[in-house]
């Protein structure tokens, strides 16, 4: 290899300097200044992290995994996978094989920026060498990856149902910008090159274009304007790149050691919440996910557009977006970059002032304390106490069991603070857990039970109860059975169908265990959606504005999906949702515990 | 257009000093607090009724009748549990009620 000219240099390379530049510094400014609105535990939990050697594998892991081989989509849709991973690992691999490339020739041009990236362009081929020629095809192999990866873009753009995806987002005008000067840039770098394969050398595809249109790509007169738009596409494409969904591939590369530092969103504007909001990169994969979809209009209620509306800081649509969601969390479940759409509105609900706040001090919680010395305590909750047929069943599979229980609400307790969290209002809700935490505490139970996964939930994340178990009433019987304290007396023939409540589900990932419950029971079958992926019933505490009547097609449209395989019952865990289904069946919806209660000796 | 006749404006004198901003505020947002036909399903099923005498139709009423400071003492102890929503046969988004009614809430109002 030779140079072609002496300057290297040619006033072609300047849009991309500046794109490159520009990108550069605004990602670093954008860097510190996340890094400034952490808070100085978070700080210190991130620095931790980052000698910590095990979530420093767990970051370099999730960097591959996550930004150029993009494992979650190809778990969703192969074709899907491919058509990122092509453009974002062949596009990687471009750049480091060009700079490999240009340290074995010239290393002393590798400081130069642009050097690289047009490597072929001020190079000349002076003799064929092994080397060379494995250069030549992997820049063009990676180069065809990326092209491959292109025209699925463009196919998608089109068909996105090929791709298993039902609605796509609609894109902003920038985004569109950037769309299409990423588009613009391989095709134009292929045919830059196709012009100088016979200068620099190239492989099996510039050199073959170089060959078959020789009469165009041999001029060397057209030579200098491709590579004019082959930079101009990338400093277009990095122009723009911060004001688009594009922001997701630096975004990302911050979001993953900050996640893995184990820090959580307190604003949603700030700190991790807007490296959140940045690194959505608006796939849309949570429009068809989110169970509002059914009605269209709740489409533009999708994560995707809360991101979109916070990056926009449209405070009248941000509001409106997060109290309507009925924070199932599916958005979160099924998000590539693993953004928390639930977590990110309550987030945004606590911000919000209000002129009376309750007080829940004046409570007197010695007279409400059970009495259960080193016994199970049952919590029924809110739900469960509309839901009678559940807390009765529950009493008697224990007293079948022979377990020494007390039940701590039979005449109404306390709520368990999960609906005020829900409704962002974080101070109130710390102030009924603690007082809960009073009461159990001083009790004197070594178990508490609960037949209800919002209370479940919170009592599991938020309530420091010390050696108290806190155990949901699925695994509970799940592991009497298994003990051979309850004796199944007969499993039918009838066949059931589990519903995954959100809160048990996707909120503590408990799957297996009422599904091993139902299957001593009778015939199990799974719903055509289920464990995360479940649809929410629509009677979610989580939506603030969702009257009645917006959610009957959710529910609705969650029994289609629950009973795609006809079972002959829908079986639950959570009162609300029992309630909420019993509404629209056309077939009988229990509690898991009713089953249990009806079929055990 | 005249047809030299015309419909005499209301000569109805409203005598109540009420005042009803707040309820006229909620209403705006939550459309459906017309719809409570004072059932008393929410009153029964309050978890915090036994705290500070909380429940929703009462809410409502005192939000008709100006009663700002039985309004706030009924609220303080709301747990915003969902079950007076859940049992609503006119199917109100209670929630949502008292959620509007703590956030339009005008303190300085109640103090003169």
């Amino acid at each position: 290899m030779t140079e072609r000219f002496l300057s290297a240099y040619n006033n072609f390379v300047l849009p991309f300097l500046f794109g490159m530049g520009f990108v550069l510094i605004y990602c670093l400014i954008a860097m510190i200044r996340i890094w400034l609105q952490l808070s100085a535990d978070d700080k210190k939990k991130v620095l931790l992290s980052l000698v910590n050697p095990k979530i420093l594998l767990k970051d370099i892991r999730d960097l591959f995994c996550d930004c150029l081989f993009h494992v979650k989509l190809w778990k969703r849709n192969k074709l899907l996978g491919y058509m990122h991973s092509s453009i974002a690992f062949g596009w990687f691999m471009l750049i480091v094989v060009g700079h490999i490339e240009c340290f074995c020739y010239f290393p002393g041009r590798l400081k130069t920026f642009y050097y690289p990236i047009f490597f072929r362009f001020f190079v000349a081929e002076s003799q064929s060498t092994m080397q060379g020629s494995f250069f030549f095809f992997l820049m063009d192999f990676f180069l065809l990856m990326v092209l491959s990866g292109i025209v699925l873009a463009i196919i998608k753009r089109i068909r996105s149902r090929l791709f298993g995806m039902r609605r796509t987002t609609n894109l902003s005008l920038t985004d569109l910008i950037g769309l299409y000067s990423l588009w613009a840039i391989f095709p134009l770098r292929l045919f830059a090159e196709g012009f100088t394969a016979d200068i620099a050398g190239g492989s099996f595809l510039t050199k073959s274009l170089n060959i078959v249109f020789h009469s165009f790509l041999g001029n060397h007169l057209n030579m200098l304007p491709t590579w004019w738009a082959y930079s101009i596409a990338l400093g277009v494409f990095m122009f723009i790149l911060p004001f688009t969904r594009y922001m997701h591939i630096p975004s990302e590369i911050m979001l993953i050691p900050l996640r893995n530092a184990g820090i959580q969103i307190s604003n949603p504007r700030k700190g991790l919440a807007k490296v959140m909001v940045y690194t959505c990169p608006s796939c849309g994969v949570c429009i068809d996910a989110c169970p509002m979809g059914i009605t269209k209009r709740n489409n533009r209620d999708a994560t995707v557009y809360l991101n979109r509306q916070l990056k926009r800081k449209n405070e009248g649509r941000i509001e409106e977006i997060s109290d309507k969601c009925l924070l199932c969390g599916k958005c979160g479940a099924v998000c590539q970059v693993q953004i928390p759409g639930d977590k990110l509105r309550i987030a945004q609900r606590s911000l919000r002032k209000y002129d009376v706040s309750p007080d829940y001090s004046t409570i007197d919680a010695a007279s409400l304390t059970p009495r259960a010395e080193g016994k199970v305590l049952y919590f029924a909750g809110c739900m469960t106490a509309l839901t009678p047929a559940i807390s009765k069943a529950m009493e008697s599979i224990l007293r079948k069991a022979g377990v020494d229980y007390e039940f701590m609400d039979k005449d109404g307790g306390l709520c368990c603070g999960r609906p005020l969290w829900m409704a962002g209002r974080l101070e109130e809700a710390k102030q009924l857990i603690a007082k809960n935490e009073e009461l159990i505490n001083g009790s004197g139970a070594t178990t508490l039970l609960v037949s209800c996964p919002i209370c479940y939930r919170v009592f599991k994340e938020r309530y420091k109860l010390g050696d108290i178990r806190v155990v949901h009433h699925t695994v509970y019987i799940d592991e009497l059975i298994a003990a051979g304290k309850l004796k199944v007396e007969s499993a039918d023939e009838l066949s059931y169908v589990f519903h995954d409540p959100c809160e048990l589900g996707r909120g503590c990932g408990i799957y297996d265990q009422p599904r091993e419950v139902i299957s001593r029971m009778g015939k199990l079958v799974e719903a055509d959606k289920s464990h995360d992926e479940s649809i929410c019933c629509g009677g979610s505490m989580g939506s603030l504005t969702l009257g009645f009547e917006k959610r009957q097609a959710m529910t609705e449209n969650a029994l289609r999906n629950l009973t795609s395989e006809n079972p002959d019952a829908i079986v639950t865990a959570c009162p609300l949702c029992r309630s909420t289904f019993a509404r629209y069946a056309d077939r009988p919806v229990e509690d898991i515990a009713e089953i249990v209660d009806k079929k055990t000796l | 257009m005249d047809f030299g006749f015309g419909i005499a404006p209301s000569s109805s004198i409203n005598l109540d000093k009420v005042d009803l901003s707040l309820y006229r505020k909620v209403k705006e947002v939550e459309p459906d607090i017309e719809r409570c036909m004072a059932c008393g399903s929410c009153s029964a099923t309050c978890p915090a009724a036994k705290f500070s005498g909380m429940s929703v139709r009462k809410v409502i009423l005192g939000l008709q009748r100006g009663q700002q400071k039985e309004v706030r003492k009924m609220l303080s102890n709301c747990m915003l549990c969902g079950k007076c929503n859940m049992v609503c046969p006119r199917g109100i988004n209670t929630r949502h009620l008292i959620l509007s009614v703590c956030r339009y809430f005008d303190m300085k109002e109640e103090q003169k």
